[in-house]
């Protein structure tokens, strides 16, 4: 028992008593600032400006989760069965954004694509536009920088799976006269649909609790729910409707923890 | 037979992620030598006047240094703590391990601006007592982020153990060491590689925190990722590019050359 004790002790003890117990202070905010009750839920859930926020999310996350997990999908193929070469390449083209720190990867994209950016001065000095497309601070920004984001987390997840792949299942259909294509759709996308699935709902875990690329991305315009946090906190303070927004991506990350976890029992994805 | 090597059509998709992948940080280059004070591409002059900057601003160097010391202290402590917590549960299995595991990972899991609200909930409650460990302190910082990076170092330990042959410690163990004697002479020698492992990545993941940071630091322990992040918000300052660079070029230094080798290796093997 004092074994136990000092061994799980010091990380136990630091975890309840800097995040378990503050994490139910947070709860106690939502349900007493300004006034005890659930008026903060029930604010959150109705009035339209936070309802367009979470639809907002919903709608960026699922869009985000399809493209990054399509992307990963094509990109992870040939990091594991291309040519050493290609595999060499794509390795470094997914760890180097990996390890980059976000702030750098959303920079990137503002002086890509902002109104004096690389694309527009060269697409005006070329003459092909007359003013500057607006490509950053609204939601296409902020999608493409979080797939730029999580394309990496997808493909980690999906290399397992390729790498478990049976080979002498698409040898036999390549035997059997099958076209790349016919394979590709038949064959292996759904061996792979259990390490998709996984990919997927990891990404929209990491989406729905996003702040940092929205808020350089989307430059205040599209809000995502994580960001209104923010704001409610420290620019036009509402700390109940903050926390009570918090405890919301909580309990629907949680859900989706579950999920998954039942997901990976049942179709091995880990 | 040879595996299946992808088509044409995958191939030429795949280089386009790739392409999509690195624009962003080549972007950053050609921007960071601008002679403007405002984000822009230089045309006709280039300056390093951004770089400049960097130096001349004792800010950049400021936080930096803060920087690197919140990462080797949170570093040293999460994976202090993450190693006896890992190891316990490897040599005791007491019960109810997935409920310790569990709240061991809830950090990482958890979305971080939640996390980033609890820490902060957690030091501003603090500052009512204390003006050590409380909102917007090195110390306060240092323990967010030991809080946020546990669960990585939990994770990698607890991998390194998994790789351990059991017989080795039960061997000890019935030639009557103590706990204390298996945990240092017999365990942590094999998982080494593991704990260091963990001192990098937690470290790196401290390094870069910028989340939980943003809420729980304002004008005094203002971090690198913090000082960038308020370059960022309003008017964009092309230092940002500058030391993104700088930033970038660090990284690629040690992901060409990890990777390199191990292709290197396993060409050889």
């Amino acid at each position: 028992m004092t074994r136990t004790a000092a061994l799980l002790g010091p990380l136990m003890l630091l975890l309840g008593l800097a995040y378990l117990l503050p994490f139910l202070g947070v709860l106690r905010w939502s349900v007493t600032l300004p006034e005890p009750g659930l008026g903060q839920y029930h604010a959150a859930l109705t009035d339209p400006l936070v309802l367009s926020v979470f639809w907002r999310t919903l709608r960026i996350c699922a869009v985000v989760t399809v493209v990054s997990v399509a992307a990963a999908y094509v990109v992870t193929l040939l990091w594991v069965r291309g040519s050493p070469l290609q595999r060499l390449l794509v390795e470094l083209c997914i760890l180097i954004p990996f390890w980059i720190s976000v702030l750098t990867r959303a920079f990137g994209w503002l002086a890509l694509l902002s109104n004096k950016g690389l694309l527009n001065s060269w697409l005006m000095s070329l003459g092909v536009l007359g003013q500057p497309l607006t490509l950053v601070r609204n939601e296409f920004g902020v999608i493409v920088g979080m797939v730029h984001f999580l394309i990496p987390f997808a493909a980690f997840p999906l290399a397992t799976t390729f790498r478990g792949l049976d080979e002498r299942v698409l040898m036999a259909a390549r035997g059997m006269g099958a076209s790349r294509a016919r394979i590709f759709w038949q064959v292996m996308v759904p061996m792979t649909r259990a390490g998709v699935l996984g990919a997927a709902l990891l990404v929209f875990v990491f989406a729905l609790g996003f702040f940092v690329t929205p808020a350089i991305l989307g430059g205040g315009r599209s809000v995502m729910a994580a960001e209104l946090v923010y704001l409610r906190i420290f620019q036009s303070p509402d700390w109940g409707l903050g926390a009570a927004v918090s405890v919301i991506l909580m309990v629907c990350v949680g859900a989706l923890l579950a999920l998954m976890m039942r997901q990976g029992r049942a179709g091995g994805v880990r | 037979m040879k595996p299946l090597a992808p088509g044409p059509v995958v191939t030429v998709l795949a280089a386009l992620v790739a392409v999509f992948l690195m624009m962003p940080l080549i972007a950053v280059i050609p921007v960071s030598f601008t002679p403007n004070r405002y984000l822009s591409v230089p045309t006709e002059e280039w300056s390093l006047r951004h770089y400049r900057s960097l130096i001349d601003n004792p800010a950049w160097a400021a936080g930096t240094w803060l920087s690197i010391r919140i990462g080797l202290v949170s570093a040293l402590v999460s994976t202090g703590l993450a190693t006896l917590f890992a190891t316990g549960l490897w040599m005791i299995e007491p019960r109810f391990k997935a409920l310790y595991l569990g709240l061991a990972l809830l950090p990482m899991v958890a979305p971080p601006v939640v996390s980033a609200l609890t820490l902060y909930f957690f030091l501003i409650s603090l500052s009512k007592v204390n003006s050590f460990l409380a909102f917007d302190t090195f110390a306060g910082v240092v323990l967010a982020h030991a809080v946020m990076i546990a669960p990585f170092a939990v994770v990698l330990i607890s991998v390194a153990l998994s790789q351990i042959d059991r017989r080795i410690d039960l061997a000890a163990r019935s030639m009557g060491a103590s706990t204390f004697t298996r945990l240092v002479k017999v365990i942590l020698p094999n998982i080494r590689f593991g704990v260091l492992s963990a001192l990098f990545l937690t470290f790196v993941l401290s390094w870069e925190e910028i989340g939980v940071t943003l809420f729980i630091t304002s004008v005094n322990a203002v971090t690198l990722p913090r000082l960038m992040w308020m370059g960022l918000r309003d008017n964009i300052d092309p230092a940002i590019a500058a030391i993104s660079v700088v930033l970038l070029a660090i990284v690629v230094a040690v992901v060409l050359t990890k990777t390199l080798i191990q292709h290197l290796r396993r060409s050889d093997g």
